[in-house]
């Protein structure tokens, strides 16, 4: 006898590491090309890509650091390839102008993070979600950062496929930021998207070559800088450009470009934000959390309700751009009182939700940094000392 | 240390609320298949929820090694277990370590040999996974399958058809397979040997 490894859908059943999950996610998805260092807790994706990738035709390349990587997968792309990294802390640090580059330039890439704990070398096999600003903040100048997450090997899986569709879509970097326990653990994954009919591709431009600039302002506010090697010949540049790809320093294109960088995403974010509300209808006290943080604060949640108290969760899977709107109607609505933000950091995270109930409503953050998961009894203990004060 | 979430093993509800297992022993004993092993079993055997991690780091390396499984038919809010209900130990050093970190009303399994003078509250077996090994099988290494088996007949926490249909998955075409579901099954029947003290987690 053998296990029944199907799901009443029909889908393989496996049970896997977040890492692992990431890799058929990201070869679900459509990806092509990979190139990286590794690096724990990440280092389970880089393998299962180099064993995945020349099955499928794609390609894997092994680089000498994580600044080579970076730039092999934006190479890469502007050749086409549906290409991603994965990383952790130290690693991500040296990516961090390079990714700025491709922001500027415009190619879709994906990163992972499983971020790990401390500054430098830090804690390489613990948890941690010290990297939530330097995610949205790592590179040098203005930008707009489109960063994901997951707190399930499920949605791990999920979430790679998600990143790849919206890096294509925004025809920009995407960052997914896990955390070591959602790396490294190991629980059941139902591959959804094994027969995934639209894979991502990249599209060629419908004007002919002579007609084409890559960086022109289109209707929705999104470019798509061609392939190279399809005939579309322009320039590509970290400077600021014009249309054309070529340099310019001329006030109202440089306007132009800062301000389209931020549009494409802002003017988007409807469909980039994606959370979900546990007990949000009557909140009084109103817990933010995301990636393990929010697993703890669901059993907390839990736990406050059978004592009667009005506690709710918005566990957000799209951390930036950060869904203020939402969270700022939900909380309206709850009427609450207190809001928490739990994370495995000194205090990241509350900082944006500072910003959004600075006067209004008081804010406490739940911090946990010594490399272990946020126990829900310690949120339950946190919620209660506070609501009691 | 707070007291992690509340673990609770109702007999006979069918239903779990959160037991959490450690396996440990030393480096190349198998420890980290055997969780891996046990995991999936439960998961998709037998349709639980489980999360299974292990220990990364210099302390993976050599001495203590363990795999953690935390079984639970409702969400697993907390993936980490700082409290045991279910510790099996093949070293004296892992015995020595994890002992005192089971909960009082769990159970230590430990080799025979594990185990010398008694540390920590919760009720202790002691069992000849190793020597059975070595007397029946000729070989130390499949102490571990052994302990399955018995993990399974003694505590239920994971039913003997998945556990075996996932070592049957897992070495297909392999020449150890046999020699897996034997030990499997010896270790079904040793825990009818101790069948008396059984602790029902179902």
């Amino acid at each position: 006898m053998t296990l029944n490894r199907k799901s009443p859908r029909g889908n393989p059943l496996l049970f896997i590491q977040g890492n692992e999950a990431c890799v058929y996610g990201a070869i679900h998805a459509g990806c092509n090309f990979f190139a990286g260092y590794p690096i724990t807790p990440s280092t389970e994706i880089t393998e299962g890509m180099s064993v995945n990738l020349p099955g499928i035709g794609g390609t894997f390349m092994q680089m000498e650091d994580e600044i080579a990587s970076i730039a092999a997968i934006i190479g890469a792309s502007a050749a086409g390839a549906v290409s991603m990294t994965a990383t952790s802390g130290p690693g991500f640090s040296l990516m961090q102008e390079n990714i700025g580059y491709a922001y500027m330039v415009q190619l879709p890439i994906v990163i992972i993070n499983v971020q790990r704990g401390g500054p430098s070398t830090g804690l390489p096999t613990m948890l941690s979600q010290a990297d939530t600003m330097q995610a949205r903040w790592g590179t040098h100048g203005d930008y707009t950062a489109i960063v994901l997450t997951a707190s399930s090997v499920q949605e791990a899986y999920n979430v790679t496929i998600r990143a790849f569709q919206i890096a294509d879509r925004f025809s920009t970097p995407v960052i997914v930021l896990l955390d070591e326990l959602i790396g490294h653990m190991r629980e059941k994954v139902e591959l959804t998207m094994i027969n995934n009919k639209n894979p991502v591709r990249r599209k060629l431009p419908e004007v002919p070559p002579e007609w084409y600039f890559p960086y022109k302002n289109t209707l929705d506010m999104v470019s798509h800088p061609a392939p190279f090697g399809e005939g579309f010949r322009y320039n590509i540049t970290g400077l600021i450009h014009d249309k054309a790809g070529f340099p310019s320093s001329v006030e109202h294109e440089v306007i132009n470009r800062m301000e389209f960088l931020r549009n494409k995403i802002m003017q988007h974010c409807q469909e980039i934000w994606d959370y979900r509300e546990f007990y949000t209808e009557d909140a009084k006290y109103l817990i933010i959390a995301y990636g393990s943080a929010a697993r703890a604060a669901r059993g907390a949640i839990e736990t406050l309700r059978n004592m009667r108290i009005k506690g709710g969760l918005i566990e957000l899977k799209t951390v930036w751009p950060f869904p203020y709107l939402p969270i700022s109607k939900i909380a309206e609505k709850a009427k609450s009182k207190i809001i928490f933000v739990a994370e495995n950091n000194m205090g990241q995270l509350v900082h944006p939700v500072n910003e959004i109930f600075s006067n209004s409503v008081k804010v406490f953050n739940i911090n946990r940094f010594d490399g272990h998961a946020i126990d829900p009894y310690e949120i339950v203990d946190m919620v209660k000392e506070n609501i009691y004060a | 240390m707070k007291n992690g979430t509340k673990a609770t093993a109702k007999k006979g509800t069918g239903k779990i609320n959160r037991v959490t297992i450690r396996i440990s022993g030393s480096g190349g004993q198998g420890i980290i298949s055997t969780g891996m092993l046990l995991g999936e079993a439960i998961a998709i055997g037998d349709e639980r929820n489980v999360s299974q991690s292990q220990s990364y780091g210099p302390e993976a390396r050599g001495g203590a090694t363990c795999a953690d499984i935390i079984v639970s038919d409702g969400e697993i809010f907390f993936p980490e277990c700082n409290l045991l209900d279910i510790l099996v130990a093949f070293t004296y050093e892992a015995y020595e370590k994890y002992a005192s970190l089971t909960r009082e009303k769990g159970i230590i399994i430990a080799d025979q040999s594990a185990v010398d003078v008694l540390s920590g509250t919760a009720e202790t077996i002691k069992v000849p996974f190793i020597e059975t090994a070595r007397e029946k099988f000729s070989k130390s290494i499949v102490a571990n399958m052994i302990a399955l088996g018995f993990l399974s007949g003694y505590t239920g926490i994971v039913t003997g058809g998945s556990l075996l249909d996932v070592v049957n998955d897992h070495y297909a075409g392999s020449k150890h397979r046999d020699a897996n579901i034997r030990a499997i099954n010896e270790g079904f029947k040793l825990a009818r040997e101790y069948a008396g003290s059984a602790k029902v987690f179902i």
